[in-house]
């Protein structure tokens, strides 16, 4: 049998206490009205780099995620305990600007979700909601991160035209320019080829390995093959039904070919989960 | 021998189907005619054989005459111009306080407490007894609120806000259901893009909910504009040109209603009032969905 109950296990080690933790989570135990949905979760995620966070549905991986954004502050009953800081801010401290920390982390939907105005007024209405850019600049981000994204010769001649008759992949790419315009530090990815065809998701997951050089990435994925592609760090959640815990966490290489905790290896081997 | 009843009662069925629409269409189409007819009778001129070219010329100035002249004997001669303005200025009064209120209270059920929240069901439970309440109630109740208490008297002011609070109910579930429709998932991307709670709602929420926002106000203003009972006892029957909102001011369904039951010999132009709150009320509704497309594309379009 495999021991379900591990709380002990902090998942944090040596070699990357030395990296750059460009966001850091201690203790992290988050409850929705009176059931708990994460407990006791301690993680870092490093700078400029890809973590994926996997494990079955209903392990909270999710939730971890809206923690890092504070988009739980949305959900009523939601309770959060715990330390999540990126850089010196505490994300959860009630004197955080929590407009201006969601500016610095951007956030990526399973399903695509632009606005159903014009794909400029995508692009534009975070912009302006910034504030300090005028006219021109505005213009000139919009097309620059289109560029980065390799959506603007799909759509230069079309910006006017409705966000949502684009394709599904187009709409999700939009979604993370939307994110990039405002020039994040973290990119928060929620399954993001979750609702795509597979060669819509191939671009996309190429997108991620591109930005990966310049932002701290946290990809949540169903997909173990992707978690495999992208990541450079893999952490486990595991939910026995009285909220998620951290199995397991290090390089994707040792999750995935070495796994410390059978838990692990159960499910990284598709035997489990 | 099953057979044969079967397909009997399949057949009553599909007729009474077939029925039940064609009666409503009927009785629409009745009404109509009825109206278009006998309205438009009251504007044809008397002498005329033949209706020829100088009899539609007649018939247009006497339309025009009818919508820019005073009310001659009770209603009887004249046109209705005063009624149209009292009319105008009830609805102006009517929108101008309703808006506000409406969509204050609908942006707080939909955005600002929980769907199941007591507060929120109280004040749900409330307005679907209020949108049931008669008309006549809703008259007694601003004839005692804004004629005698807050001392408007009979006054245009009156009227339009008893109709305010008598809209309000309609207008604020249609705008909180339109709040309601917008998806979650645009909020939650909203806020994740760095939005604050009223940007989102006055970016994101409020032009995704507009299309819906003006069919409750159409609705809202068609169902004011065919008030008569409620505005009996507040804006009063006096069918001069009205000064000022602290005049009292006759309504147009309040001029048909009188003159078809009140005053001798006032159904030509009771008729005739009709079939313009008629034209009026399809006016609105053209305009309504008119600006709604405008509404609709002016969002992709704008840059």
């Amino acid at each position: 049998m495999i021991d379900l109950d591990r709380r002990d296990r902090t998942g944090r080690s040596a070699d990357e206490a030395n990296a750059a933790a460009a966001l850091s989570v201690t203790g992290l135990t988050v409850r929705y009205g009176e059931s708990i949905a994460l407990r006791d979760v301690t993680l870092d995620f490093p700078a400029r780099s890809i973590t994926a966070v996997i494990g079955p549905s209903g392990c909270g991986k999710t939730t971890l995620l809206s923690c890092l954004n504070r988009l739980t502050d949305l959900i009523p009953s939601c309770r959060v305990e715990g330390q999540v800081r990126l850089g010196d801010t505490a994300i959860h401290d009630s004197r955080t600007d929590v407009v201006a920390l969601r500016r610095r982390v951007g956030m990526i939907f399973q399903r695509p979700t632009p606005f159903p105005f014009s794909i400029r007024r995508n692009l534009e209405l975070p912009l302006r909601e910034h504030g300090g850019l005028d006219k021109t600049e505005i213009a000139a981000r919009i097309e620059q991160t289109l560029r980065e994204i390799g959506l603007w010769d799909e759509v230069r001649d079309r910006l006017d035209r409705p966000a949502p008759t684009l394709s599904g992949g187009q709409q999700q790419r939009l979604c993370l320019a939307r994110a990039l315009a405002l020039r994040p530090e973290v990119i928060l990815l929620d399954e993001p080829c979750g609702a795509l065809d597979p060669i819509s998701a191939g671009v996309v997951e190429d997108l991620i390995l591109n930005l990966r050089e310049r932002y701290t990435i946290v990809i949540v994925t169903h997909n173990l093959g992707q978690a495999k592609r992208l990541a450079d760090r893999v952490a486990l959640l595991w939910s026995d039904g009285r909220g998620g815990t951290l199995i397991e966490h290090g390089s994707t290489a040792q999750v995935f070919d070495a796994p410390r905790d059978e838990l692990t290896a159960a499910y990284v081997s598709g035997r489990l989960g | 021998m099953a057979r044969p009843d079967a397909r009997w009662s399949a057949r009553a069925l599909e007729a009474a189907v077939w029925i039940a629409p064609a009666i409503v269409a009927g009785m629409f189409l009745w009404l109509l005619g009825d109206l278009l007819a006998r309205g438009v009778a009251a504007f044809l001129p008397r002498e005329a054989d033949a209706f020829d070219f100088g009899a539609a010329i007649e018939l247009g100035r006497n339309i025009v005459a009818f919508l820019t002249s005073a009310p001659e004997r009770a209603g009887r001669g004249g046109g209705i111009a005063p009624i149209l303005v009292s009319t105008g200025l009830i609805l102006a009064v009517c929108i101008a306080a309703a808006l506000p209120f409406g969509l204050g209270t609908a942006l707080f059920l939909s955005e600002f407490v929980p769907l199941r929240s007591r507060f929120g069901t109280l004040v749900r439970r409330s307005l679907d007894v209020l949108a049931g309440v008669p008309s006549i109630v809703f008259g007694l109740f601003g004839n005692a609120l804004f004629c005698r208490l807050l001392g408007l008297r009979f006054s245009i002011l009156s009227g339009g806000l008893t109709l305010a609070c008598m809209v309000l109910p309609l207008l604020i579930r249609t705008a909180e259901e339109s709040f309601r429709a917008v998806p979650i998932s645009q909020r939650h991307a909203a806020a994740a893009a760095g939005f604050s709670q009223w940007s989102t709602v006055f970016r994101i929420v409020l032009p995704q909910a507009a299309p819906g926002l003006v069919a409750g106000l159409i609705l809202g203003i068609g169902r004011a504009l065919a008030e008569t009972a409620a505005l009996i006892f507040t804006s009063g029957y006096v069918d001069r040109m009205p000064g000022s909102l602290l005049d009292s001011g006759r309504a147009l369904s309040i001029h048909i209603y009188d003159l078809s039951m009140n005053v001798p010999g006032g159904n030509a132009h009771a008729y005739a009032s009709a079939l313009v709150l008629i034209v009026l009320l399809v006016l609105i509704n053209a305009a309504a969905r008119w600006s709604t497309m405008r509404l609709l594309h002016g969002q992709e379009r704008r840059a």
